[in-house]
């Protein structure tokens, strides 16, 4: 019997999918001749169209950011759902909210796993590198498609809030408020170095198989595995890690071999597994270099904030005090650029134990400030609302 | 509050950039823009006050003065404002040094110390002084400076900072023209208006 789900859930959702003919030139270089772009849409569009809101996902995140695809299995909401529903943060009674899984992904937008119309097998390590260039004019595709003129925001944590400046950057005219949210400018040698570690470890699975092992019948594990292990080591926080895990053994006394024997490496062995039956190696591989490769000063003489001069929209800029992946440091040269380029921004430093992780977590101080930014934005493209 | 919201809005160019330092909940600030049409930023360190700035539209940066103002180039703003908070800081010398460089204008308020009842309070209690402007006890107060009128009138001429404009107001912070002949006995709020050539 299906469970109801709660009352500040957008409830249940489908996924849709649009076919784009349109060859998309890509960075690279290479151009991607026809694509598909799978989304979901909560809430309703109002009738001048203002009022939408764009979620930008992150490294392993998709097009499914709130509510349920199954309503008897209400444990699996989507990525974001703590702050995207009636009454929530992103407030769904007040915005029509999009967000689609990027190309290069493996949940049903165009990427790795898809077949390549040249021979019919998977693209695998032939899929082209994107960019978060290339996301932002795949998006704008998308707005087309749904009547999206402007967005009233553009909204993302991490690799998802690289994505909203350089909407910001790309099509100035066409989002009023960007929200990024423990995103970096850049990433840093240390950053690069972590993703490089964690390609590594992929492209030296015996699995991998250059990257065609769907040929073979096999997944890279042990490598995506590790990658992902070695990730969420760098999503958590000093703090954090002690206080859920400290040193405890499952035991309760050391065995003097190589098994699970903390509880922190039963957690990241978990985490690793799990994820390897969800995700994709060439995909992980693809978006850590998606992530390495952003760098919208570049375009601009290295100057930051000659990016953001052309920038129209208005800025909150969201960090938290225990993240070290990209900290609250990353997001003070993004507020500086801002400034410096006489763009209209506020900067919140959010006290947190969770890390970089804690841009999923319904902190109240962070959905507060998530809360009462949007409200603003609501009442400036619903201004008949009480 | 609002006597002193209005006397340093007359003091402000409509349309001015503005940057004010700790600049609570906003109010001033959203204040400004309304009533001048300014364009600028609050620093601000409170978590919550920042909130409040967000809900009231008003620009706020996360910020700890003490650092200076660094992400903000020379002569970027028309009026940098301090209102309450100058007594606030350890490095008062410096901030205020970097309040004149990032801005044409200052804009200080401060609790003046040498109020007759503080006075008295030391002279005859032999207490620190607590009142309405200076409302903590010396244990759980946030102020680190304490001076006058005279004192900070002093600081400034060494520092060739030029004093263009000064108010005092009483504890409502209302102007109290008895204050005129002996402010720095009768003010309890000092305002002044700061330049350097």
């Amino acid at each position: 019997m299906a469970a109801l789900s709660p009352p500040d859930s957008v409830g249940l959702v489908t996924p849709q999918t649009l076919h784009f003919d349109e060859p998309l030139a890509l960075d690279c270089g290479q151009t991607l001749a026809d694509y598909e772009i799978v989304y979901e849409t909560y809430g309703a569009l109002n009738a001048d169209h203002s009022n939408a809101v764009l979620i930008c996902h992150a490294l392993s995140g998709d097009h499914h950011v709130a509510g349920y695809h199954d309503e008897a299995d209400l444990n699996k909401p989507g990525w974001w759902d703590n702050c995207i529903g009636p009454g929530k943060p992103i407030d769904t009674r007040e915005f029509f909210v999009v967000c689609c899984n990027n190309l290069g992904g493996c949940k049903g937008s165009t990427g790795p796993t898809s077949i390549n119309p040249d021979n019919r097998k998977p693209y695998g390590p032939d899929f082209p590198i994107v960019t978060v260039k290339d996301w932002v004019h795949s998006q704008a595709r998308l707005a087309d498609q749904l009547g999206v003129r402007q967005w009233a925001a553009v909204i993302g944590g991490s690799l998802g809030g690289m994505q909203a400046m350089q909407w910001a950057i790309t099509f100035p005219e066409r989002v009023r408020h960007v929200l990024a949210i423990a995103a970096a400018p850049r990433l840093s040698a240390q950053n690069i170095a972590f993703n490089e570690v964690a390609r590594q470890a992929i492209l030296s699975d015996p699995d991998f198989h250059h990257g065609h092992y769907y040929d073979f019948g096999v997944v890279p594990r042990r490598g995506l595995m590790i990658a992902r292990m070695l990730g969420h080591i760098t999503y958590l926080s000093e703090e954090g890690m002690r206080a859920k895990f400290g040193r405890e053994l499952r035991e309760g006394r050391p065995n003097f071999n190589f098994d699970t024997e903390f509880e922190v490496e039963s957690y990241l062995r978990h985490q690793g597994k799990a994820f390897v039956d969800r995700f994709d190696a060439n995909t992980y591989l693809l978006m850590t270099k998606t992530l390495d490769y952003f760098d919208p000063a570049a375009d601009f003489d290295q100057d930051l904030s000659a990016a953001f001069h052309r920038a129209q929209a208005q800025f909150l800029v969201v960090s938290f005090t225990s993240d070290w992946r990209f900290s609250p440091a990353r997001s003070r040269e993004i507020v500086r650029a801002l400034v410096r380029a006489g763009r209209e921004v506020s900067y919140a430093e959010i006290p947190s134990d969770y890390g970089h992780d804690a841009f999923l977590m319904p902190i109240p101080l962070y959905h507060d400030t998530l809360r009462g930014y949007l409200m603003r934005v609501a009442h400036e493209v619903n201004p008949d609302a009480p | 509050m609002r006597p002193e919201l209005e006397l340093i809005s007359d003091w402000i160019r409509p349309g001015a950039r503005v940057l004010d330092l700790g600049c609570g909940d906003g109010a001033l600030l959203a204040y400004l823009h309304e009533r001048r049409r300014v364009n600028g930023y609050g620093l601000e360190i409170d978590a919550d006050n920042i909130v409040k700035c967000i809900q009231a539209g008003v620009n706020v940066i996360h910020a700890d003065l003490e650092a200076g103002l660094e992400d903000f180039g020379d002569g970027s703003f028309d009026y940098v404002l301090m209102t309450q908070t100058l007594q606030t800081v350890r490095h008062t010398e410096r901030l205020l040094d970097e309040m004149l460089r990032v801005g044409r204008q200052g804009i200080v308020t401060f609790p003046n110390f040498g109020f007759w009842r503080c006075r008295m309070q030391i002279a005859l209690q032999g207490l620190m002084p607590v009142g309405k402007t200076l409302p903590y006890q010396w244990y759980n107060t946030p102020n680190v400076h304490l001076f006058t009128l005279r004192d900070f009138e002093k600081l400034c001429r060494s520092k060739h900072i030029d004093i263009l404009q000064r108010m005092v107001l009483d504890y409502a912070h209302r102007p109290w023209r008895g204050a005129r002949f002996w402010p720095n006995l009768f003010g309890e709020i000092a305002l002044y208006r700061l330049g350097r050539a």
